[in-house]
């Protein structure tokens, strides 16, 4: 890579690190009882939850650290932080 | 006795047994350790001192410059972006002559925004009037916190000093420290006196306005107290050397100089790395030795040239850049030979937190007796 | 870094010159990051990173995909991997002993928390033999206390003995 001068660089860097890779535990979504109240999108520190087309919420798996607070703010005791297999 | 400890645990513990009775600071990676560990030890009644929590660097300074002036022993840390945000302070301390003792966990500056270790932060200060010393290893940072208040309240002195140790090197680097006990503290560093101070009853004014009649006066006498800071340090390295049984009776200290052909010379932790590079280069047959800097102000010129008389070639190792004109210990080096006929080169090295190994030593003597030198070693010249 | 601290702490306990250092990256607890330490039997001036490691632990074996942990190691030098599935083989230098102890495991069943430190720690001192489990004990002592400490203890334990420590 060559220097950009003034140390400028174009966006999405931080896109480069996948956060995911950190993890111990991955949130497990039950579309079952999930209310779409959202509180886990607007809570994740990664900014990682996304409300899909049917307006469900989904992790991005490549950047959730699996720091478990979407598990501890949802109020419908939906999401459950499962070991991931290392 | 020697425990394992982190160097900024170190400074915070001897901090606290120089019994400063204000501290100011804010913190800033990768100073944060220390700050972090004195506020606690007030909060914990362990240290009888003022904590003052401010909103920036700049407030720090000011808040141990009012706290000094008004006659407490004070102390202050930072690094990097925060004491350039200080410079006004540091200038206008030095001036009115105020003893505050600052730890400089020394971090390069930005942009581009770096949180690793170089030396460019105390550099840049240079010329602000503060004393500068730096430390090779934990004891050393330790111990230089007695010796720099033992000298800065010298009445002959009345200076602030910066000591200077290396961001993460060794601030965040544990190893076996020996820490003087707080009665063997007291009977070094006996309790501040003011020369004179803030007293609603005896009012006075410090850093007053001077017209051109009296301004080079007062510039004049703050030069000539660094000057006497040369013997204030020597006395006072020899009075902890007396009572601890570890010398910095020195500014300057050689290392395997003598018979040497190649004097490195360098400032801070790259001389323990330096120092194992020349053992090398000596098991070799190479004539190498290294003069360590440990005051940068007072510079110690006279005493540089007297060190490395008979040395044909000198390799200066800078962890800064002068931009326009090459390393700063360089250039005041190649001063302080000025008229002799030994070649002196500077390499600007380790910027940034570049590590440094043994080899990257042995490579710049190297080019030193090719005669390539004043450059930047180790540039990674594919990303130019 | 903190299982370097304590190395250190433990080896010094042990009467040797002790340094540990981190090589700072994100300042995120969890981010992956390096810390060195050095033994000796003199005082330590050296202060580059290690490149040619007698030991190497390794906290989170999905680094071994990114990263190439085993840089530097010679014949003889030994590795410690937290990992539950040892697949890893083939990028294992020749020579290179390698110990696997399911770390996360035994810190989420002995601390209730997945923080690996304490728990490689006692397979480190099982497996090279270079700190004493006494030593080991003593600096989590120093640096827990209470239920915590005991909890630290019997975690580094069970990974010194799963290891086969005093063997």
């Amino acid at each position: 890579m060559a220097l950009g001068v003034g140390c400028a660089a174009p966006p999405g860097k931080a896109l480069e690190n996948k956060t995911g890779a950190w993890r111990v535990f991955r949130p497990v979504f039950d579309p079952e009882t999930c209310n779409r109240c959202g509180m886990c999108a607007l809570v994740c520190p990664e900014g990682c939850i996304h409300e899909d087309e049917e307006g469900m919420f989904v992790p991005d798996l490549d950047y959730c650290k699996g720091c478990g607070i979407c598990e501890e703010i949802c109020p419908k005791k939906s999401i459950r932080m499962e070991k991931e297999e290392k | 006795m020697l425990e394992i400890m982190e160097g900024s645990h170190a400074v915070a513990e001897i901090v606290k047994r120089c019994r400063p009775q204000v501290i100011s600071a804010y913190p800033i990676t990768p100073q944060t350790h220390i700050v972090e560990d004195l506020a606690q030890m007030v909060a914990n009644c362990e240290l009888d001192a003022e904590y003052i929590t401010v909103e920036s660097e700049f407030s720090a300074l000011s808040a141990c410059l009012g706290a000094s002036a008004a006659g407490s022993r004070v102390y202050s840390a930072t690094t990097s972006q925060g004491l350039i945000l200080m410079a006004e302070v540091c200038f206008n301390a030095a001036g009115m002559r105020q003893p505050i003792v600052m730890t400089i966990a020394n971090r390069s500056l930005g942009a581009p925004l770096s949180i690793w270790n170089d030396q460019q932060d105390s550099i840049a200060l240079r010329d602000s009037g503060w004393l500068q010393f730096y430390a090779e290893d934990n004891q050393e940072t330790a111990d230089l916190h007695m010796i720099a208040y033992k000298v800065c309240e010298d009445h002959d002195i009345l200076l602030p000093a910066f000591v200077c140790f290396d961001g993460f090197i060794l601030t965040h680097t544990y190893e076996p420290v020996d820490l003087p006990s707080q009665e063997e503290v007291d009977a070094y560093l006996p309790a501040f006196t003011p020369y004179h101070r803030l007293d609603a009853a005896m009012p006075l004014s410090m850093g007053m306005y001077a017209t051109p009649e009296y301004y080079m006066e007062f510039r004049y006498e703050i030069d000539r107290a660094m000057h006497r800071a040369r013997d204030a340090f020597i006395k006072a390295g020899r009075e902890f050397n007396e009572q601890f049984g570890r010398d910095y009776s020195s500014l300057v200290e050689g290392y395997r100089l003598d018979d040497a052909d190649v004097a490195l010379i360098a400032m801070g932790s790259i001389c323990g790395t330096a120092k194992d590079a020349v053992d090398e280069m000596r098991d070799a047959g190479r004539k190498v030795g290294l003069l360590k800097i440990r005051t940068y102000r007072p510079f110690p010129g006279p005493e540089i040239a007297d060190a490395l008389k008979d040395v044909s070639t000198v390799a200066v190792l800078d962890k800064n850049i002068s931009l326009g004109n090459g390393g700063a210990v360089g250039t005041e080096v190649k001063a302080a030979l000025y008229g002799s006929d030994i070649a002196v080169y500077d390499y600007i090295i380790a910027l940034g937190g570049r590590d440094v190994r043994k080899r990257d030593i042995t490579a710049v003597v190297d080019l030193a007796e090719k005669g390539e030198g004043d450059m930047f070693y180790g540039l990674r010249t594919e990303v130019l | 870094m903190t299982a370097a601290e304590l190395i250190a702490f433990a080896a010094f306990e042990g009467g040797v010159y002790a340094q540990a250092f981190p090589a700072f990256g994100v300042e995120r607890r969890g981010a992956p990051v390096q810390a060195f330490v050095r033994f000796s039997d003199k005082k330590i001036r050296l202060r580059s990173q290690v490149y040619e490691p007698d030991y190497i632990i390794v906290q989170d074996s999905t680094l071994i995909g990114d990263v190439d942990v085993f840089r530097g190691m010679k014949p003889g030098s030994i590795a410690i991997i937290n990992t539950e599935k040892p697949d890893f083989d083939g990028r294992v230098p020749e020579g290179v002993k390698v110990y696997v102890v399911d770390a996360t495991t035994i810190a989420l069943e002995e601390l209730g928390v997945p923080i690996t430190n304490t728990t490689l720690m006692g397979a480190f001192a099982a497996a090279t033999g270079e700190i004493k489990l006494e030593s080991l004990e003593h600096a989590l002592r120093n640096r827990f206390s209470g239920s915590m400490a005991d909890k630290n203890v019997s975690a580094a334990e069970r990974a010194y003995s799963l290891i086969g420590g005093a063997a």
